[in-house]
């Protein structure tokens, strides 16, 4: 068995990953599973690629960076991308989530969810086509780096890349006021408003943060992989099941969830074949439900 | 007579529009007092108290905290109004850290001010100190308790509202409990409280309120309510001995 599924699995691990961080802090703050995730990471990369789209309409072609396949326009098109993704979430989260949670009954937000998702999906299809396209058509050599393993430079890029926003999030969760007013928020509602934390506040820092990682994964697939207006949907499942079995409501279990079923789908490739990719997460899914329902990190509810 | 720090007219409040629990009670607090709401069960002690807090919706009446009207204020706005309440359970956040349940709670505080005052929290509770790093579900009730009240007082308050502080704690913790308050009292701290254990609460309040069916029915010195006849009738049901009446 050759060992380059290492690499493979920690690229599908990271986009899971960081997908995954949104759908945990969305279900550990807002109580509600939001499968309109999906489609977030979809819309912020078509986003992306129309910021860079317009920058290569106004600037003409521009060189790469070093070995990469991508310029600084990609870099400026995807901070605008991870902003609009986080408008859009707010958005979503203004006119549809909030008035729905005001209710009081998870389900129904829930289908919400379902709604949105579908009606965004839709509308990129109907925007974008449902053809694949690409933010580059230039084909990357692969480094032999030992073992059988080779990467590519963007592969490198984006691994530091989830490596850095990772540490970020954790710091912004466990060092800030902020970051102490959502686990706050997550473990006691009630007591938060009582200790003077405005709770709409920090469900729009939730959203933020969600949308513009969700931004974030995209474009990793959109990079590595292709662009598809189904991008995110089909992320939805390895997505909840890197949260659930990361423990719902922790940043690192959604992430080491997220780089367990990158690993388990790229060696289930190697070993029993590319067709059964989609059923591992399904498989890991339903293992940690049965075994050990709270997840990794996950802490039993009082 | 020092000046009136909280006072509730007329306030009604319940969950359901048209289902109010607290029907028209009325008390104030002054300045440096301990005043204590006590009553039978389900006399409305606790809506009454979280009602004033921000948390049980208010249908009528006022609330007034240092001569503001706070009657509509949000609960999240009570501690930068200078309003500290403690809930009678879960009042701890139970995965975070001792020291980050009392700075989660320094949001309105100066930057700067935050270490100093978490340092002067730990001198005031020195159980908590030893704790500090461990999560706050591990502590036993009544350091639970210290550390909710410690993260009540940490903001400063004008008035420091107690829904049962003693209720599930066992009797060591209960009167540890209670030296605590009136150890804060001394301080110079403002104290309201809901309390069931009625001896134990009256033994450190200055006045009470009893509450029943959601309204003041009686008031009176703290110290000398525990033998009032009409206290016994509206709190333990029994028939008055000496006199009728007298209901505030």
């Amino acid at each position: 068995m050759s060992l380059q599924f290492v690499v493979d699995g920690l690229l599908t691990g990271s986009m899971i990953g960081l997908g995954a961080i949104g759908v945990t802090l969305t279900y550990s703050i807002l109580r509600f599973s939001n499968f309109a995730h999906g489609d977030f990471m979809a819309w912020g990369t078509y986003a992306t690629l129309a910021v860079v789209s317009a920058i290569g309409a106004m600037f003409g072609k521009v060189a790469p960076i070093g070995p990469l396949s991508f310029g600084w326009p990609l870099l400026v098109a995807l901070v605008v991308g991870m902003a609009f993704t986080a408008l859009l979430a707010l958005l979503l989260d203004k006119v549809l989530f909030s008035r729905l949670r005001s209710q009081g009954q998870a389900i129904i937000v829930v289908m919400a969810s379902f709604g949105a998702s579908m009606a965004l999906r839709s509308l990129l299809e109907f925007t974008f086509t449902s053809r694949p396209t690409y933010f580059s058509r230039a084909i990357q050599i692969a480094m032999p780096v030992g073992f059988g393993i080779r990467i590519t430079p963007d592969q490198i890029a984006l691994l530091l890349l989830t490596a850095t926003l990772v540490l970020g999030v954790h710091l912004l969760m466990t060092r800030t006021q902020t970051g102490r007013s959502m686990q706050a928020l997550s473990q006691n509602a009630a007591l938060a408003r009582i200790v003077g934390i405005d709770v709409a506040s920090v469900v729009r820092v939730t959203w933020i943060i969600g949308g513009a990682l969700a931004c974030v994964a995209g474009v990793m697939i959109g990079v590595l992989v292709q662009i598809r207006p189904f991008m995110g949907f089909d992320m939805l499942l390895p997505m909840f099941a890197a949260a659930i079995l990361g423990g719902i409501g922790s940043i690192p279990g959604a992430v080491l969830g997220g780089l367990i079923i990158g690993l388990a789908e790229a060696g289930a490739v190697q070993l029993i074949g590319a067709e059964w990719r989609a059923a591992v997460s399904f498989i890991i899914l339903m293992a940690v439900l049965f075994v050990r329902p709270i997840g990794l990190f996950g802490v039993r509810e009082r | 007579m020092s000046e009136t720090v909280l006072d509730v007219r007329d306030l009604e409040a319940g969950y359901e529009p048209g289902v109010p629990i607290v029907r028209g009670a009325s008390i104030t607090v002054r300045k440096g007092e301990i005043v204590v709401v006590l009553g039978p069960n389900g006399a409305g002690k606790s809506s009454f108290i979280k009602a004033i807090a921000g948390l049980v919706p208010i249908t009528g009446g006022t609330v007034f905290l240092d001569g503001r009207d706070i009657t509509a204020a949000p609960a999240h706005t009570m501690v930068r109004l200078g309003l500290a309440f403690v809930p009678q359970t879960e009042n701890i956040f139970p995965l975070m850290s001792v020291e980050d349940n009392l700075r989660v709670a320094c949001g309105i505080l100066e930057r700067r001010e935050i270490p100093g005052r978490i340092e002067e929290m730990y001198a005031a509770f020195p159980d908590l100190v030893r704790q500090r790093r461990t999560a706050a579900g591990n502590l036993s009730g009544g350091q639970r308790q210290m550390l909710a009240v410690a993260r009540a007082l940490i903001v400063h308050p004008k008035v420091l509202v107690l829904d049962e502080p003693s209720a599930g704690l066992s009797p060591k913790f209960v009167s540890m409990v209670f030296e605590m308050l009136a150890g804060i009292r001394k301080s110079g701290v403002t104290i309201l409280l809901v309390e069931q254990n009625a001896k134990a609460a009256l033994a450190i309040g200055d006045r009470a309120y009893v509450l029943v069916e959601g309204k003041d029915r009686h008031e009176g010195i703290a110290s000398e309510l525990w033998n009032d006849p009409v206290v016994a009738e509206l709190y333990l049901g029994q028939r008055p001995q000496l006199h009728k009446g007298g209901a505030a």
